[in-house]
């Protein structure tokens, strides 16, 4: 996350402001959450297949260990082979997220080459390269996947990690593409352009330090992305079955009908592990937006003025010295029909600015 | 003018790129199709395996260009094939009676998430920091969730437990399909659940986009010289920000079908729905390529038209877009 550069003026004179007054933390509430689930998840796969306690495909049918709840021998339990589910996740884990991270990385690769290019090609070349993102992004991606695996004898990895890195660019391309369009008609960009510098140094050293929010936020949606439909896709019986991953566990938890047998610790832990690990994303690219849009930042990054909390979409506060919080209240509500004088004081914060 | 020419080109290609797609994909994979389906169904009649040669090219008649003009004409005579599993019948009549349940389920339950869930964007930006505002930690859980955990876990509680709504199909077995009102009356309770998992699920995406839009809008010096001159709030918000911050979100409606699609594919497989989607899936488990085939043209062309009406819908909402000013 260190890597992420404030875009535009405003953010950048706010972030180095509140970074003097909060020594170095720069992230909200909503996006710290996100990384530290991700970074959770990422350990996980990093040290899960060391550390599980049995091979998760071994079978045992001894009495006693065939779709039986946790205990301490098994702590997340059995399933109807009497393999370890635990071990199933630590190792199913990794597969899942690796898969969500190589195809992420190469669509946002495919998507920063075409949108950049676009951007600073201009013309023709803008045009062609528009519509074949528009294309792509037209083409419905599940049907496409399941229509193509069902052809392919031996469904793997790195079949699906090609489609879908394939389908995944263009929602990025679009953005970096009218990023690219407005800096490129920026004056620094201009300068640059005069003093002689060539074009892939101004590309790469001028335009995209400064789309690094961007590509950051379409890295994210794109993992997020790829597990969630890699996931749908073992869940149909539609990946390898010899690799273990998140959705394997939960096809062998439908087709066992765990549901039907009240099997909790079969399910819901894959389930869980797939939605908690999306939340942490989307958490993340929360922060990501709010670092792009300082608009979008929540109360405790707006700057304290008269005592009050204005955040920077709210209107210039006129605070006169002497009597600070009534004045802002009276101003506050100056704007808004519906607050009467005597409303609560919670009433007054949540429509503080003169939005109620 | 140069807008709508834009789409114009936009639309040929994208529906030349679909059924080229859907050319080659059969003659790149491994493995002859043909020969896959004539050793699983061994009572195939020979006219058979020469319809299938027609379709997949395992055959020796005509080159490449020649298949890929045949190809492209069947598709403009309406000629897609015959399903292997239900032999004689043809690839577009079972289209034609499954396409009806996902087009109206589908089209329903989005429309009503989109409106649901941009009106609570709306909502959660100008009441900022406000109990809906609050929320929006906890719905990224809901965009987080795969879609089929969640529905799964819904039929298991209401319908399994609960025994409110049916568990699946698209209407009570014994009832004969047809328009009168035992049989609507079925059809309507059997899509509840379904359409309710799907409008939960994509709801928030929706929401988030237009409340950050809608934050950014908020901002905007017309919308204070609004409520400075006195404007009710109601009219400040919805004709001020809201008609302004609603245009992106419109966009993304057009260019988000395609995932709508792919959920709608896992709703009626967990809800063993009679839709186009149950049927793609069914087809690919029993390797029926020509319907498979089929199938997935007939998606990728309807995810085209409802392209086509959200652009209509766009350009009727956007001003500079009627101006051709805006690409």
């Amino acid at each position: 996350m260190a890597a992420i550069v404030p875009l535009g003026a405003r953010g950048t004179e706010r972030l180095v402001r509140r970074r003097k007054r909060a020594g170095g933390r720069r992230l909200s509430t909503k996006a710290r959450v996100g990384a530290v689930i991700c970074a959770a998840f990422v350990l996980a796969a990093i040290i899960g297949p060391y550390v599980a306690p049995y091979d998760p495909s071994v079978q045992s049918f001894l009495p006693g260990t065939v779709l039986h709840a946790p205990d301490a021998a098994h702590l997340l339990g059995t399933d109807s082979l009497g393999r370890d589910v635990l071990s199933q996740l630590l190792v199913g884990l990794r597969t899942t997220l690796v898969l969500g991270l190589v195809t992420g990385a190469i669509a946002t690769f495919i998507a920063v080459a075409i949108g950049v290019s676009a951007g600073v090609l201009g013309g023709f070349w803008d045009e062609i390269l528009s519509l074949l993102s528009n294309v792509f992004l037209v083409l419905p991606a599940l049907p496409l996947l399941v229509v193509l695996l069902g052809y392919l004898p031996q469904k793997g990895e790195t079949a699906t990690i090609v489609v879908l890195a394939f389908l995944g660019w263009p929602w990025g391309a679009r953005v970096i593409r009218a990023q690219t369009l407005t800096l490129r008609s920026r004056d620094f960009v201009a300068a640059s352009r005069e003093t002689g510098e060539r074009t892939w140094r101004v590309i790469f050293f001028e335009i995209m330090p400064n789309e690094v929010s961007l590509i950051a936020a379409s890295f994210v949606s794109t993992v997020l992305y790829a597990i969630g439909t890699s996931v749908a896709l073992a869940f149909l019986g539609l990946s390898s079955s010899s690799q273990w991953s998140l959705g394997l566990i939960l096809y062998w938890a439908q087709n066992g009908n765990a549901l039907q047998l009240n099997a909790w610790w079969w399910f819901a832990p894959a389930g869980l592990a797939v939605a908690l690990l999306g939340t942490g994303l989307v958490l993340l690219n929360f922060g990501i937006d709010e670092i792009g849009n300082p608009r979008l930042r929540d109360a405790s990054g707006a700057s304290k003025i008269g005592g009050k909390a204005w955040r920077p979409s709210d209107p210039t506060p006129v605070v006169l010295a002497g009597s600070p919080a009534p004045r802002a209240r009276s101003f506050a509500s100056a704007f808004s029909r519906r607050s009467a004088p005597g409303a609560t004081a919670g009433r007054a914060a949540a429509g503080q600015g003169g939005r109620s | 003018m140069a807008f709508l020419l834009r789409r114009v080109v936009f639309y040929v290609v994208a529906a030349w790129v679909a059924i080229t797609v859907n050319f080659f994909i059969p003659r790149l994979m491994p493995g002859n199709p043909v020969d896959t389906m004539m050793a699983k169904f061994p009572s195939l009649q020979p006219l058979a395996l020469k319809a299938l040669q027609a379709e997949f090219g395992g055959g020796h008649d005509g080159s490449l260009v020649h298949q890929y003009l045949q190809y492209v004409s069947d598709i403009f005579h309406g000629n897609l094939g015959v399903s292997v599993i239900d032999y004689p019948s043809k690839v577009t009549t079972i289209i034609g009676q499954t396409l009806p349940w996902t087009l109206t389920l589908v089209g329903v339950a989005t429309i009503i998430s989109f409106f649901l869930g941009t009106g609570l964007g709306i909502l959660a930006a100008w009441r900022r920091g406000g109990w809906l505002d609050r929320l929006l930690p906890a719905l990224s859980f809901l965009q987080g969730i795969p879609y089929f955990f969640l529905a799964l876990l819904v039929v298991d509680a209401v319908a399994v437990h609960l025994g409110w709504f049916p568990i699946q199909q698209g209407y009570s077995q014994g009832l004969v399909p047809g328009w009168h009102w035992a049989f609507i009356q079925s059809a309507l309770y059997h899509s509840v659940l379904p359409a309710f998992t799907i409008v939960v699920t994509s709801m928030a995406g929706w929401m988030l986009q237009m409340r950050n839009v809608m934050i950014t809008t908020i901002g905007e010096d017309y919308v204070l010289a609004a409520q400075a001159k006195g404007l009710s709030s109601r009219r400040v918000v919805m004709t001020y920000a809201a008609r302004n911050a609603i245009l992106p979100n419109l966009s993304g409606f057009a260019l988000s079908l395609g995932f709508v699609i792919s959920g709608a594919l896992l709703m009626e497989i967990v809800f063993s729905y009679p839709g186009i989607g149950l049927t793609l899936f069914n087809a690919v488990t029993s390797d029926d390529y020509p319907l498979m085939q089929g199938i997935f043209l007939i998606i990728a062309l309807a995810v085209l038209v409802a392209n086509l009406v959200a652009d209509a819908i766009y350009v009727l909402a956007d001003p500079r877009a009627r101006a051709g000013r805006a690409g």
